[in-house]
């Protein structure tokens, strides 16, 4: 994970979508929000979860990795940006390249959008905008030690599996002390590929 | 430019230059940078001006930003001692309703309901006013002319309201919103302590062992104060949520308790009656500081857990496991809001949790207390300073002879002059209803929305000759008035308001009114002038109202004649009582143990539970309970006009059980007494299979209050929103939402058009269950 980088705890998560609301007020993309929150268990539950760019370290970015246009570029402390509008083709290959579901097309300027942790404040030393509002901590900008002082006894994981694939990401979870899974599961487990049941 | 010295972990905080450091980062939180004025955030040259947010009572610090042209377009967060950066989807959006374009502009007048509001001049209105106030006044007696404020005006107003309406209109008629809000637990706190205010600062929370929330859906309705209750939790304090719904807050409790809508005083009693049983009272406390333990102890031996939980509908090992943690934990605090307070019984509800707390000792430490939750922004000095009908500046009573004098002294008046106590808000509109009202001047408040049983509140209205109301936005009750008034809105002036902990923070004026908009304090001195008045109401805006108000409440118990402006911009806020400007206020009370009866006692209150108001029969078998969602606030008149928390929560719902066979999103008919409505079903097991929630910030043909009942407490006078008997039905559609009025010759906002097709529920009850929109 990076140093200084967004903790995300849905345990501490409301729901409330200040982080929504935030989001749009940043600069970089005044209007328009890149976080998405789900509610993971609706009907039973009112149990919320914040997604925002998981700054993936490796493999370094796979939206990066598949854009075609060299669109999307990371900068030397590991924020992954949102796709340069003067490279991007809004192809959507990063939409469906992102095991976490991140990034956005915007279908009428074709171009993508998300999250780019608030490059325009972190610059300066401000924390990102969700992070800095969230009433409840459920988004935490700062170190791990800053966030292990504040919460003591506190697990935090970096490292997801999907199917084969592991990736590690600059951004990490909080997960339950008492219940450590490491690497954490990720997505949903494969059922069929090209109408095939790939059960085992 | 100082900095607060008491940061919340007890550092001392090394007084730093702000500028040097922007907003945000950890320089400028070391700096606990208040700045003392305007300052430039130099990165893009607009101004930031320290404030608080205009909504609810947690009174968030925030900064306004402010481009070249002096105008509003932005919120930055600010790192002030309550809220600490964070803040809820209604502060990040509350800025954009002062450059809005429903925003009213000139005086509207009509002279009859036949006519349409049409544009006039202020003096055309004024006029109008002024002469049907006379008219009214002379041909049906002083007291046919009412007055009603509200709770989300700054204190300065509040106290104008007061004095408005007894010394320029010399009516009894006056009260205001935060009947409907927070007057329960005042009149809890009075008969307990004689002093109405939360006992400890928010702070506290992150002292405590044990958290109790009572009828307090902090995620939703005071989002900011959960990293308090999670801060506790972090420290392993036991939280315990009694709620008949699973709210965000419940969903992590340790123990959540979900109990019938309308049996907070069985569920409470019972708890105590365990905690005698287990010999867990403190009784050292007990002898030294409370007087009434016998009669209460004697009154709860008749609430054994297997009554209540009868009552309740909750296992009776809840109630022993409730009464262990809370008694057993070295602090323990209790937090209460609407949920036990909007009852036939809220007086007695709160009574019962301040009885928890004093038979176990968990009063006046830090860390041990209890406290209430306001709901509007200035709930707590909203009713501070003679806007009650029952009570003058600073706390003081209308029926004490002593009181009356003082005051009268402070306005210049006779005392014979000054009216007799009023009635609460519901009863004036009965009133209303039976033509001993026949005028009224409502100040910032939406009773069409916010007021139970619709139907009546309507006719009430409808049935007086002449009715003005003052707004920023049109809102229902606006669009049926005579003449509605264009007033400021938070960010346009300065002024005080007292947050739910009883601290005195100030607004700043962020940016000029829009041409053809005045304050609420000119309209009011204006009308008083007219009525010959001026001599009383010479103010030139809110810093004179202020100092007025310090001298009117010095010598009460709610003091804040130390509190100066000056003091709070660089404090950033101070609890009151505050009796001279050296002193540094009081964020906690009883820490010596004394009330403020003149025993120094607290005065436990034997309290007995009865049923709600509104019978259960084979008809109405279910119970409806009414709250807010995070989205909206109260009324909606201000936050249904805004995009963003539009697209969140575009329209009500009906939280239904699983087990009632209804599918999300299904049309569902809610059917009470008072009528019927079509609302979205929304279907979860986060609340009790005999309950139905209905959020009520939307006007009619989708208002939660079409259904409620208008019955009363009979101490505090606020009705029962939170429990009536109801049954569902299918129903063929759903009711639309109709979009927020807007005045004559102003196009609707596009925004706040709400897609009334196919808008489906929010399929968790916090929001519509994803931000994508793409």
């Amino acid at each position: 994970m990076m140093g200084r980088t967004i903790f995300i705890d849905p345990g501490r998560c409301i729901g409330c979508q200040a982080c929504v609301s935030a989001c749009r007020e940043c600069d970089s993309h005044r209007g328009k929000s890149m976080i998405h929150l789900d509610y993971t268990d609706e009907g039973s539950s009112v149990a919320s979860l914040p997604t925002v760019c998981m700054h993936c370290e490796d493999p370094v970015a796979p939206c990066a990795e598949v854009c075609p246009a060299d669109a999307i570029l990371v900068t030397a402390d590991g924020v992954v940006q949102q796709a340069d509008t003067t490279r991007c083709i809004g192809c959507a290959n990063c939409v469906n390249a992102c095991p976490f579901g991140v990034p956005k097309i915007d279908l009428q300027a074709k171009l993508q959008m998300k999250c780019n942790l608030c490059y325009d404040r972190t610059a300066y030393g401000l924390a990102p905008m969700c992070a800095t509002v969230c009433p409840t901590g459920a988004l935490f900008y700062g170190t791990l030690e800053e966030l292990q002082a504040e919460r003591p006894g506190v697990q935090v994981a970096d490292t997801f599996v999907f199917g084969e694939s592991e990736v590690r990401t600059g951004v990490a979870m909080v997960v339950p002390a008492e219940r450590v899974q490491w690497p954490v599961p990720g997505g949903l487990p494969v059922v069929e590929i090209n109408g095939k049941d790939v059960r085992r | 430019m100082t900095a607060d010295p008491r940061a919340a972990d007890g550092r001392t905080v090394v007084p730093l230059d702000p500028s040097l450091a922007p907003p945000g980062t950890r320089g400028f939180r070391d700096a606990g940078g208040i700045p003392a004025d305007r300052w430039h955030a130099d990165q893009n040259g607009e101004t930031l001006v320290p404030t608080h947010c205009c909504f609810c009572g947690v009174q968030c610090g925030m900064y306004l930003r402010v481009d070249h042209g002096g105008k509003v377009f932005g919120v930055e967060p600010r790192n002030h001692d309550i809220n600490r950066m964070r803040l809820c989807p209604k502060g990040i959006n509350a800025y954009q309703q002062v450059n809005h374009p429903d925003r009213l502009t000139a005086p509207l007048m009509r002279r009859s309901r036949d006519e349409e509001l049409r544009e006039v001049s202020w003096d055309e209105a004024l006029d109008f006013t002024v002469s049907e106030i006379k008219r009214i006044q002379q041909t049906h007696g002083r007291d046919a002319f009412g007055v009603l404020g509200g709770a989300s005006l700054f204190s300065e107003k509040t106290y104008l309201v007061g004095k408005f309406a007894r010394v320029a209109l010399k009516t009894r008629h006056v009260d205001y919103n935060g009947r409907l809000c927070m007057v329960s637990a005042a009149g809890a706190n009075k008969l307990a302590f004689n002093i109405d205010r939360a006992g400890n600062p928010f702070s506290d929370i992150l002292l405590t062992d044990c958290l109790l929330l009572a009828g307090a859906n902090v995620g939703e309705c005071f989002p900011v104060l959960t990293q308090y209750v999670w801060g506790a939790r972090d420290r392993g304090a036991t939280l315990i949520v009694i709620d008949p719904r699973e709210t965000a807050v419940a969903r992590t409790a340790d123990i959540h308790v979900a109990l019938r809508s309308g049996t907070d005083s069985a569920f409470f009693n019972s708890v105590l009656n365990v905690v005698i049983e287990e010999g867990l009272t403190d009784e050292a406390y007990l002898a030294a500081h409370a007087t009434g333990w016998e009669e209460v102890k004697a009154n709860v031996a008749q609430y054994p857990p297997a009554r209540a939980a009868e009552i309740c509908g909750v296992p009776a090992e809840q109630i022993v496991q409730v009464a262990r943690a809370f008694a057993r934990a070295p602090k323990a605090m209790a937090f209460h809001a609407r949920g036990i307070e909007h009852h036939t019984q809220g007086v007695e509800n709160c009574l019962s949790v301040i009885n928890l707390c004093t038979a176990t000792g968990h009063i006046g430490k830090p860390g041990a207390g209890y406290g209430t939750l306001t709901g509007q922004g200035n709930g707590q000095g909203g009713r501070e300073h003679g806007q009650k009908a029952d009570l003058l500046p600073g706390g003081r009573s209308i029926l004490n002879e002593e009181h009356r004098r003082q005051i009268c002294e402070v306005w210049g008046i006779e005392e014979s002059e000054l009216p007799a106590a009023g009635t609460s808000m519901m009863e004036m509109v009965w009133q209303m209803q039976r033509r001993e009202i026949r005028g009224l001047i409502g100040i910032c408040n939406n009773p069409f929305v916010s007021l139970p049983n619709y139907a009546v509140v309507k006719e009430g209205y409808d049935t007086t000759e002449f009715h003005a109301q003052f707004d920023f936005f049109l809102s229902e009750t606006a669009a049926n008035a005579h003449v509605v008034f264009p007033v400021t809105i938070w960010a346009e002036d300065e002024g005080v308001m007292a947050n739910a902990e009883a601290r005195v923070v100030k607004h700043n004026k962020a940016q000029e009114p829009p041409a053809g908009v005045r304050t609420d304090t000119w309209a009011m001195c204006e009308i008083a002038r007219r009525l010959g008045a001026g001599d009383k109401f010479a103010f030139g805006g809110s810093r004179d109202v202020f100092d007025e108000l310090r001298r009117a409440s010095a010598g009460t118990v709610i003091d804040y004649s130390g509190i100066t402006y000056e003091r709070l911009e660089e404090t950033g806020g101070i609890s009151w009582p505050c009796p001279s400007t050296d002193h540094p206020g009081t964020p906690r009370l009883f820490e010596d143990g004394t009330t403020y009866h003149t025993d120094g006692k607290i005065h436990m209150q034997v309290v007995e539970w009865h049923p709600p108001a509104d019978p259960y029969d084979d008809e109405h078998p279910m119970t409806l309970t009414t709250g807010r969602t995070v989205a909206h606030f109260l009324s909606g008149n201000q936050t249904r006009r805004l995009g963003a928390l539009v697209e969140q929560t575009p329209r009500p719902w009906a939280e239904v059980h699983p087990s009632h066979g209804f599918r999300n999103g299904e049309p569902v008919r809610v059917v009470t007494r008072r009528g019927s409505e079509v609302f979205p079903a929304l279907v979860t097991e986060a609340i009790r299979p005999d309950t139905v929630f209905i959020p009520y910030h939307w006007p009619v043909p989708t208002a939660a209050n079409a259904l409620t009942i208008d019955a009363l407490d009979p101490r505090s006078k606020i009705p029962e929103y939170k429990v009536c008997a109801c049954r569902i039905e299918h129903a063929a559609t759903i009711d639309e939402v109709p979009a927020p009025p807007v005045a004559p010759g102003h196009v609707a906002y596009p925004e706040t058009q709400v897609s009334r097709t196919d808008p489906l529920p929010p399929t968790a009850p916090q929001g519509r269950g994803t931000s994508e929109r793409s």
